[in-house]
């Protein structure tokens, strides 16, 4: 996602959905997967490294008002969001709980165990 | 500094039949609770989330409830 500073609200809600529509697995949360900086983020972000599946991300902390649209639009409050095939499958609680029953990798398609 | 037994109360109302236990995991505001409900069967995760958080919003809004961290299923088909 580009620099959302100079973007109306408006814009900003048509950028994540546009990232959300043409990214298979994308995730909005604090930091980058390269640095987490929430441990609630981290473990979102280890468990699709450990998928092996391709996902984009986008850092929340980069402009609050993207926290704001984003749960305006998904209804869902707290960071991170994951969303696979454009739906919000749940934060870090339920990405978590789908990863060890297995439903996550059947998700995502991937073969990896938990 | 939320009133647990009210909470169980509010979630038991708005799911019916719904097994609910709340534990506080400290402080008074950050919260456990696990629900078992017949209304989760075939509902996603995050839709089971989300109907309980309708039925506590209120007290997430008022400030009694800072986290509320979910453990949901429907009951073991007999």
């Amino acid at each position: 996602m580009s620099d959302t500073l100079t973007m109306t609200e408006q814009e900003i809600l048509d950028q994540i959905q546009r990232e959300v529509a043409e990214n298979r697995v994308f995730v909005f949360m604090k930091g980058t997967p390269e640095m987490p900086r929430c441990g609630f983020s981290n473990q979102v972000v280890q468990i699709l490294n450990h998928l092996n599946v391709e996902y984009g991300a986008r850092d929340v902390l980069t402009d609050p008002r993207i926290r704001e649209v984003l749960s305006g639009w998904s209804q869902w409050p707290t960071i991170p969001q994951v969303f696979v095939d454009g739906e919000l499958i749940g934060g870090c609680d339920i990405t978590t709980e789908l990863f060890q029953n297995g439903e996550l990798q059947k998700l995502v398609g991937s073969e990896a165990a938990a | 500094m939320a009133d647990l037994d009210e909470l169980t109360t509010m979630i038991e109302t708005a799911l019916p039949g719904a097994e609910v236990q709340i534990v506080d995991q400290g402080g008074g505001d950050h919260l456990f609770a696990s629900v078992i409900a017949p209304q989760f069967a075939e509902v996603s995760l995050i839709q089971q989330h989300r109907m309980v958080y309708a039925a506590v919003q209120s007290r997430l809004d008022d400030g009694s409830i800072h986290a509320l961290a979910l453990k949901t299923r429907a009951p073991e088909a007999s």
